[in-house]
């Protein structure tokens, strides 16, 4: 007689925890072919708020940290994936309809893009940073800091995305010290919710990161309209109204990256979209 | 026993797993050295830790062969990435051994074990996962988009900071495609035998760094050889001068971070507890082994006694005594050699003038050790204003106005580092602008991080170690190749062939990816 | 604009002593300005490197029965009754009853009106505690927020002294420190002092809370500690314990800077107290250490350094049965107060 398994609820992650959706709704996540996977919650507006506001609590702790603390957490969070690679093999292969070989190299390239900007978070400031020349008796430095809290919409595409996407939309936006809500694939949601799994368990603090499950087109215009989310990444917004959400967002001025295909490339650019440059000068005298 | 007397906390030996004799480390293995094994000892007790190897000049040329075919190979073709990835792994292991480590240094070295544990090996870590993140991203390092890694380096450290000093020099080399072969301070070698260790548990690659341990003449052998391509040195200014000659002429990049004779300058407006504090660890952490220590005290005159008295007073609690006793805030000085030398330059300060104050405190019977020491009443004409002690003997000089601290404060052919005690930022910044120094530090001192980068002006040496700016010891810019219009034109207005630009090179190179 | 005539301050011997015969607010004002900054990074690295030192064996020991010795087990909530702090006072006179080796605590520190019990359930145990007897403390002052009258202030004191305090707790006003108003906070302590004295002329202790956590900048904490001393103060305290951050090791390292500084210049011994956040042995001892490398370890003794705590006792406790036994304790094994 073969082992009765021991099926994985999959609920939200929201300020480190891991909540039901406030409004009690779940979808079915299916394989491809239309097999029943498992129940996934299906977050509501209120969820989008509680994520938001657990994002913002986590901001001040997360940017005050060191870079080289940030750049070793996000580290661990690599290796802490490597130690699991079977279970996220697993559940890619299964909720993708890709092989086993396929699901393991998308693995592999997730772990990888954790790794690289790990490695920006103590010196992206030293590229993009510098002092400033001025004509006068001053001291001037220019160095970047984040903006905040982004909301992100990560690819959507069913297959060769549901790690692989998340890990290139959230790891630039928290290397420098933002914090994130973001909306993984609809499809295929499993790993993002057996990622925030090992997130609870490495050293990133509750907050900095959040994970709504559940349809872009129904989370996305709260996060662009809400008015304590500072940015907005729409990498996987292609196929809903995203021009309708940057209009949403023009009302509070927030920093938009617009749609990208397929799952964005490993850039600089993603990390200093979401931060701030600050100026500071200061006079120099002998006297 | 007075409470302030602390009983005995020592950190036990018993983690150290040490063999009793350690071969060179060359091509992944431990192999014998030609030359005669020579011990290693405790400077606190005098006894022998281990047995080192020798590296002669047929052992040098070995470990270089070693490192060449390690990077013609291996890692010249090897991806940024998975460079970084190594690096990254050398990283967790020395965070995994980190008390083994801290014991080890503290043990051979003779500083105090809370140095050695709270400040040399977490910045060993530090250093290699920083310069780990920097091996897929050298397009960013400020030398164009296709730098090029120089080929084998050699690099020769000091006893100083011996496992720091390797991983400042290792960590870059490797993140931008270099391999090494390394010489460690014969006092000093131990953590290197340790750290090869590591190198195996990492599974580097074969040849990629390679250790040889000897006196002197083994790193004379190494800086001279002629297939290495770049030379890294850290250590004293006499030295320096000798290798900066031996490499001129060929195409050898160098590097060399070398002596100092810092000033702290102490205006009358410096937060004083702090500026004590920053007096102190300035030339009495390490016991004063320090290249960029604070071994000239420039106070202001108008407050010249009240700090040189609130300077002696924080002075008695300072506890001199066995390195691996946890309380213990000064250790033994490194060998009998530098002992004599601090020994004879004090007595000089004392001869030409200058007032000695030395700390009433009981010094064990074994090893090698000095009392922290302070000579007031030192002027710029004085030897131990001008000559590096390498030890917890600080000069103290007055000054009346900031142009006249500034001057004093570049008045010497160093310019490693500098301090500023003011709690007023405009001039404070001003200040940090006309020093001629490598390394600021305000109201702070000693203070070191991957990411910021340290070397000198003058005859402190030149390159940077650290930051952005320490990759660019390890890496050069690609070549330009001249559009061929020019090339022709040049070609028709004289008879002879236009040279191409880019440096001469005897040995290959690879793209830096 | 115009000069205007300087106020003058209530005459305490020490500020007339350092700052001349015609004492006003302008030289208090100028003197406090005056005083070296403090670097807070600085200040803060140098505590961290006294928190490494490493007390062990002997050393342990007599830190902790010295923790013990120099403790004022404190209860000061909105709910206390005579029963409470007749448990407090058996807590204070026997706190291990299973090791009769342990020290009694140096006092308990109560609301004013539960003095006389306190006083009563100590009996012939209250007394000076360099003689291993008890003290009591009062807090006072429309403690803990200060915000009150002088006359309300005063009759606060009045009435604990008379009910038997032998030390009296007080807070200073930092909405007026905090506005630049040096000359009404020295005022109000000068007073405060002198409500502490008894019909036959002796005085009260008084011990000054600066509330450091109000404060909160370092160079602010430096020129409280300074004012305290200047108008008398016994013991500069840190805190209430009801504002957070309460007692830290840098806040305490710099009060214990003035202290010293003070020694420097007079001779004169001012005492210390740290007050809460302090719950764990190995914090305590840290602070020991810090008095012993500022000041100097005379100063560990109970009429010079206090613990304001209350569930500490019980962790020194759980160290002392573990260095005793050889095994670790548990919280069955110490009592509750």
């Amino acid at each position: 007689m073969s082992r009765l398994t021991v099926p994985k609820t999959y609920k939200l992650y929201i300020g480190g925890k891991f909540p039901r959706s406030e409004s009690g709704r779940t979808y079915e996540v299916t394989t491809p072919a239309g097999e029943f996977v498992a129940n996934a919650a299906l977050a509501s507006r209120k969820d989008a708020r509680d994520a938001v506001v657990a994002a913002r609590a986590a901001v001040s702790g997360w940017a005050g940290a060191t870079a080289y603390n940030r750049g070793q957490v996000i580290y661990r969070i690599a290796e802490l994936l490597e130690g699991r690679r079977a279970q996220f093999i697993d559940e890619i292969s299964r909720t993708e309809g890709v092989t086993a070989a396929a699901a393991s190299a998308q693995v592999d390239a997730a772990i990888d893009v954790w790794v690289w900007y790990a490695g920006w978070a103590d010196k992206y400031a030293q590229v993009v940073g510098n002092g400033n020349p001025v004509s006068g008796p001053y001291f001037n430095l220019s160095v970047p800091e984040p903006t905040g809290v982004v909301g992100a919409i990560a690819p959507q595409a069913r297959v060769g995305t549901s790690l692989l996407g998340l890990a290139a939309v959230v790891a630039p936006i928290i290397v420098s010290g933002n914090t994130v809500v973001v909306v993984p694939s609809q499809s295929a949601p499993l790993s993002a919710i057996s990622l925030a799994e090992v997130l609870a368990t490495s050293d990133v603090p509750g907050g900095v990161i959040n994970v709504l499950t559940g349809s872009p087109a129904e989370m996305a215009p709260w996060l662009a309209s809400h008015a304590d989310v500072n940015a907005l990444d729409l990498a996987g917004a292609g196929d809903i109204d995203w021009v309708e959400l940057q209009l949403s967002a023009a009302e509070t001025l927030k920093r938009v990256l617009t749609p990208v295909n397929g799952v964005p490339a490993p850039a600089l650019e993603r990390i200093t979209a979401f931060t701030e440059t600050k100026t500071v000068w200061h006079t120099k005298s002998m006297r | 026993m007075s409470f302030l007397e602390y009983a005995p906390a020592p950190e036990s030996t018993a983690i150290l797993n040490l063999k009793s004799e350690y071969g060179l480390f060359i091509d992944g293995e431990f192999v014998d050295g030609s030359g005669e094994v020579f011990d290693t000892i405790s400077p606190a007790t005098e006894e022998v830790i281990a047995r080192i190897a020798h590296a002669d000049a047929s052992d040098v040329d070995r470990a270089v062969a070693a490192a060449r075919r390690a990077y013609d190979g291996t890692w010249s073709r090897m991806s940024g990435s998975d460079r970084g990835k190594y690096l990254f792994r050398i990283a967790r292991l020395v965070q995994e051994r980190s008390r083994e480590l801290a014991v080890a240094e503290s043990l051979d070295n003779g500083k105090p074990i809370r140095e050695t544990r709270d400040v040399d090996v977490p910045l060993v870590a530090a250093w290699f996962f920083y310069y780990a993140g920097w091996a897929d991203k050298l397009e960013y390092a400020g030398l164009g988009p296709n730098p090029r890694s120089l080929g084998v380096a050699a690099q020769v450290i000091p006893w100083n900071f011996p496992l720091l000093m390797l991983a400042w020099k290792i960590a870059p080399a490797l993140a931008a495609g270099n391999t090494v072969v390394i010489k460690p301070a014969e006092t000093t070698s131990l953590t290197a035998m340790l750290f090869a260790e590591i190198l195996q548990q990492a599974e580097l690659p074969a040849g990629v760094v390679n250790i040889v341990t000897g006196p002197g003449p083994t790193g004379q052998a190494l800086v001279t050889h002629g297939d290495v391509n770049k030379v890294a040195f850290t250590g004293s200014t006499g030295v320096g001068r000798m290798i900066a000659r031996q490499v001129a002429g060929t195409s050898k990049k160098l590097t060399l971070e070398l002596g100092g004779k810092a000033a702290n300058i102490v205006f009358d407006d410096a937060a004083i507890d702090q500026a004590v504090e920053g007096i102190v660890n300035g030339i009495f952490f390490n016991q004063g082994h320090v290249c960029c220590a604070g071994s000239r005290l420039l106070v202001q005159e108008n407050v010249h006694d009240e700090v040189v008295d609130r300077l002696k007073h924080r002075l008695s609690t300072l506890r001199l005594g066995d390195p691996l006793d946890k309380n213990t805030d000064i250790g033994a000085i490194n060998s009998a050699a530098q002992l004599e030398r601090i020994r004879t330059l004090s007595d000089t300060g004392e001869n030409e003038g200058a007032e000695r104050w030395q700390l009433d405190c009981t010094v064990p019977d074994k090893g090698f050790w000095f009392r922290p020491t302070i000579f007031t009443r030192v002027s710029a004409a004085h030897t131990i204003a001008r000559e590096e002690i390498f030890g917890p003997v600080l000069s103290v000089l007055t000054f009346r106005t900031p142009d006249e601290a500034i001057a004093k404060a570049n008045n010497t052919p160093y310019g490693l580092s500098a301090g500023i005690w003011t709690e007023k930022a405009s001039r404070m910044l001003a200040v940090a602008d006309r020093l001629k120094a490598g390394v600021v530090w305000a109201n702070t001192f000693n203070k070191f991080d991957p990411a910021s980068p340290f070397g000198g002006y003058k005859e402190s040496g030149y390159g940077r170690e650290g930051g952005r700016q320490g990759l660019g010891a390890y890496l050069e810019s690609a070549g330009w190749e001249a559009p061929a219009a020019i090339m022709e034109s040049a070609e028709s207005a004289s008879s002879a062939p236009a040279k191409r630009g880019g440096r001469a090179k005897t040995t290959k190179k690879a793209v830096a990816k | 604009m115009t000069i205007d005539h300087p106020v003058a301050l209530a005459p305490a011997e020490r500020a007339v002593r350092l700052l001349g015969g015609d004492l006003t607010e302008k030289a208090l004002a100028l003197h406090l300005d005056g005083l070296a900054g403090v670097d807070a990074v600085g200040l803060e690295q140098r505590a961290a490197g006294l928190a490494t030192r490493s007390i062990k064996t002997s050393s342990k020991a007599w830190a902790l029965d010295t923790i013990i010795r120099t403790c004022d087990l404190t209860t000061l909530e909105g709910a206390d009754t005579p029963g409470k702090v007749r448990s407090l006072v058996a807590k204070a006179v026997t706190p291990d009853a299973s090791d009769p080796t342990t020290p009694r605590v140096a006092a308990v520190c109560v609301y004013g009106d539960m003095v006389p019990y306190a006083v009563e359930a100590l009996g012939s145990v209250h007394g000076d505690p360099d003689a291993g007897l008890v003290s009591v403390a009062a807090v006072a002052t429309a403690f803990p927020s200060g915000r009150a009258s002088l006359d309300i202030k005063l009759a606060d004191t009045r009435e604990a002294v008379a009910a038997g305090a032998d030390e009296i707790d007080m807070v200073i006003d930092r909405g007026a420190f905090l506005s630049g108003r040096y000359g009404l906070v020295f005022d109000q302590i000068v007073a405060v002092k002198e409500a502490c004295r008894r019909d036959d002329g002796t005085y009260a202790h008084l011990k000054v809370i600066l509330e450091t956590g109000e404060l909160t900048t370092y160079d602010n904490v430096k020129r409280a500690s300074w004012l305290a001393i200047l108008a008398g103060a016994d013991f500069i305290k840190t805190s209430t314990g009801k504002v957070s951050p309460a007692a830290t090791l840098p806040v305490t390292l710099l009060m214990l800077e003035v202290i010293r500084d003070w020694h420097r210049l007079t001779a004169e011994k001012v005492g210390m107290k740290p007050a809460g956040g302090i719950r764990s042995s190995k914090d305590a001892v840290r602070y020991l250490v810090t008095v012993a490398e500022t000041v100097g370890e005379e100063w560990l003794t109970p009429h010079l350094w206090r613990f304001g705590a209350s569930s500490l006792v019980n962790d020194v406790l759980l160290q002392r049965q573990k260095l005793r036994t050889g095994h670790y304790s548990g919280p069955d094994y110490v009592t509750v107060d």
